[in-house]
């Protein structure tokens, strides 16, 4: 079976010079879910930046294939119809435009790009009304400028509406219990478990463990100082969350 | 006003000015209206003269210096012929989906054949302005040059020159459904100058939706200095929305006079794609108590437009409520100028204004100068004002692309909104649909 994901040697910048990303490797296969753990300042959400092609980054060296295809050569919307999706940590707002409107120019926007049937508006509405209801997003939501005035479990909520629609093949989850209670943390848990297929792998980045009780990983790295330093099982998260990072911290210096 | 004797006369010096005194010179026997109309010409003219055309020292004026930009006057348009009507029929094609009444104006000149003068409802009165002036006709005798006071040099030549335009009365109590849509359209090939001149009087309780475009040839230096004067009566509601969408080498000088009576309800905005030079004056004034006055302005500009907004908004009478809201979205050199007066006189307690611009640089060599004023003279009066000129938010650019969109649709959907902010306050649908798909035709046109 092919990877879906391939990082290799990875090195990135922060425009201005400074090293955020030191050689990292990756592989991703269908189906798998990996979680990355690492401290703050790890680099970790430069990680998902980087992957779905934010500005102000630089590439400085390796590089990463996704679905077989050159991913650092396209642009953050074509990366996004390839099968990319990034979670965000802080989902911005977005006044004036409506959340359904939104919605209904991003997928049919990947579906032109891939040259698939582009939906009616009844067949989104419908859509997406349905997977609202699992995540407890109502039509009031969707009318509303997106995230605007939402607050935090509301905007992973609609996040995850986002992903559920778009159907990716990898899903890069930054940081997704940030902002959540418990309640929200499994509302949107069960959203991305739903998700789950032989086809479809997710990429879950935290620095908690707590998130890894609801989305199981496969394998877990520790990431530090840019690159994955320690992988293993997902017993791993729960050896972080006893002894630290600090073991790691000195094996990547 | 007695005459005055020792008025200081500054000779006019420029050529455009000095074509404009011949132009009256040889126009002013000409031009409709008896006795009293002329002799307010006269005086209109003489204010001209004393001024000459503004410039960057007359401070309404300081970021439009027409003496600069107006090199020299065109020659007053002759009536349409019949090619220019046939040109004409298309115009206004923007609201074709509003099944708006249509007034049309062609050259300056009302073309009764062009406009639908069929089935008025009750209450509601058209005439053309040329007849209406020649005739003597009450209600412009008794309003013409007596809604809001202004000693501007422009609405002055205007005065001096004006040609036609249309008279609409709503009797007290009337409510117009249908909206009414003032079609002004240039076809000459040659430069004109039209100078026209409407009077809309509103009374009270009446209600009526008023939309005025105006468009022209690409490539054609045309002239247009039109006026507009309205009262809104008493408890009536007024909704207007002017579209300037002219050629690309047209000078569009337009001034707004309203007086507003008390709890009436009156809404403007502007929405400007077209033209070289384009100066939308607004003079309003709230002369009863608990009013509610929306204002609103879009410019869409690119290329070396220059766009030029003036507003003074006088609340006289307590309780008024006002809210000011203008954006513009530059592209490549253009220039939005966005001037803003609230005054609050000391009779105005209880006044609720609120005043917001906001411009969008999509160049770096785009410009835009916001000039918000209050002046207060109420102690008890809620106001405020705010102003930003900022570019496209990157993370929301990054954010909409992230989800598959791109760059240029996701721009389009932030500019779209941003302009939104205007639009999506105008209380007739057909209105706000046109408008939205206007802009999302300048956004596609966009290089």
């Amino acid at each position: 079976m092919a990877p879906l994901l391939e990082i290799k040697d990875l090195h990135a910048e922060i425009a201005g010079g400074r090293k955020i990303i030191n050689g990292m490797n990756l592989t991703i296969n269908p189906g798998e879910v990996h979680a990355i753990m690492g401290p703050n300042g790890a680099g970790k959400s430069t990680l998902s930046y980087v992957l779905s092609g934010k500005p102000g980054y630089e590439i400085t060296g390796g590089e990463v294939l996704f679905r077989g295809v050159d991913l650092l050569a396209l642009s953050p919307d074509e990366r996004a119809a390839q099968g990319l999706f990034l979670c965000f940590q802080y989902p911005l707002e977005i006044p004036g435009v409506s959340n359904m409107a939104f919605l209904h120019t991003a997928v049919n926007s990947q579906r032109r790009k891939r040259g698939e049937v582009e939906f009616t508006s009844p067949e989104l509405v419908r859509k997406v009304r349905e997977l609202g209801k699992t995540l407890g997003i109502d039509a009031d939501m969707l009318k509303r400028p997106v995230n605007v005035g939402f607050s935090g479990g509301e905007k992973k909520r609609n996040e995850t509406l986002q992903m559920m629609l778009l159907e990716p093949y990898l899903c890069v989850l930054d940081e997704a219990d940030s902002g959540l209670d418990i309640d929200a943390l499994k509302v949107v848990s069960n959203g991305v478990n739903a998700m789950r297929s032989p086809e479809r792998s997710m990429l879950v980045i935290t620095h908690y463990q707590r998130l890894l009780d609801y989305i199981v990983p496969d394998v877990v790295h520790v990431f530090s100082a840019g690159r994955i330093v320690h992988s293993g099982g997902k017993e791993l998260a729960l050896e972080l969350e006893a002894t630290g990072y600090a073991q790691y911290q000195n094996e990547a210096a | 006003m007695a005459a005055q004797t020792s008025a200081p006369i500054r000779p006019l010096k420029t050529s455009a000015e000095l074509a404009l005194a011949e132009t009256f010179a040889a126009a002013r026997t000409a031009l409709p209206g008896g006795r009293e109309v002329a002799a307010q010409r006269a005086a209109a003219f003489d204010t001209f003269a004393d001024a000459g055309l503004p410039h960057r020292r007359v401070e309404a004026w300081r970021y439009t210096d027409l003496r600069a930009l107006m090199r020299d006057a065109k020659p007053l348009a002759t009536p349409p012929d019949a090619q220019a009507k046939a040109q004409a029929a298309t115009a206004g094609a923007m609201l074709a989906g509003l099944g708006a009444r249509r007034l049309v104006l062609v050259n300056g000149a009302f073309v009764p054949e062009l406009s639908d003068l069929a089935a008025l409802e009750p209450g509601l009165s058209i005439r053309a302005m040329a007849q209406a002036l020649s005739d003597g006709d009450a209600l412009v005798s008794a309003h013409l040059g007596k809604t809001v006071s202004s000693a501007d040099a422009v609405l002055a030549l205007n005065t001096a020159l004006m040609g036609d335009g249309v008279v609409v009365h709503v009797a007290r109590g009337a409510v117009i459904a249908r909206p009414i849509e003032l079609v002004c359209v240039t076809t000459e090939a040659t430069p004109v100058a039209t100078f026209t001149r409407s009077l809309v009087v509103v009374e009270d309780e009446a209600s009526l939706t008023l939309i005025e475009s105006h468009e022209g040839p690409a490539g054609v230096a045309y002239q247009v200095n039109t006026a507009l004067e309205l009262v809104v009566g008493a408890g009536a509601s007024v909704e207007r929305v002017k579209i300037t969408t002219e050629g690309s080498d047209a000078v569009h000088l337009a001034t707004l006079l309203a007086r507003v009576d008390a709890h009436a309800r009156f809404s403007n905005t502007f929405f400007t794609t077209g033209g070289a030079v384009v100066r939308n004056q607004l003079l309003l004034h709230l002369a009863g108590e608990a009013i509610s006055a929306h204002m609103g302005g879009v410019s869409l500009l690119a290329g070396k437009q220059h766009a030029d907004t003036l507003l003074s908004v006088d609340h006289a009478a307590p309780a008024g409520e006002s809210r000011e809201s203008f954006r513009a979205v530059l592209d490549g050199s253009s220039q939005d100028i966005f001037q803003g007066k609230i005054a609050v006189r000391q009779a105005a307690q209880k006044t609720d204004a609120r005043m917001l611009s906001r411009a969008l640089l999509l160049t770096e060599t785009a410009e835009a100068c916001n000039k918000p004023e209050l002046e207060i003279f109420a102690d008890d009066v809620q106001c405020g004002h705010g102003c930003t000129t900022g570019t496209l938010d990157q993370q929301l650019r990054f954010y909409l692309m992230s989800r598959g969109i791109p760059a240029k649709e996701a721009e389009a959907l932030l500019i779209q909104a941003f302009v939104g902010e205007v639009v999506d306050a105008i209380g007739n649908e057909g209105v706000r649909t046109a408008l939205t798909d206007a802009t999302q035709a300048w956004l596609l046109g966009r290089e």
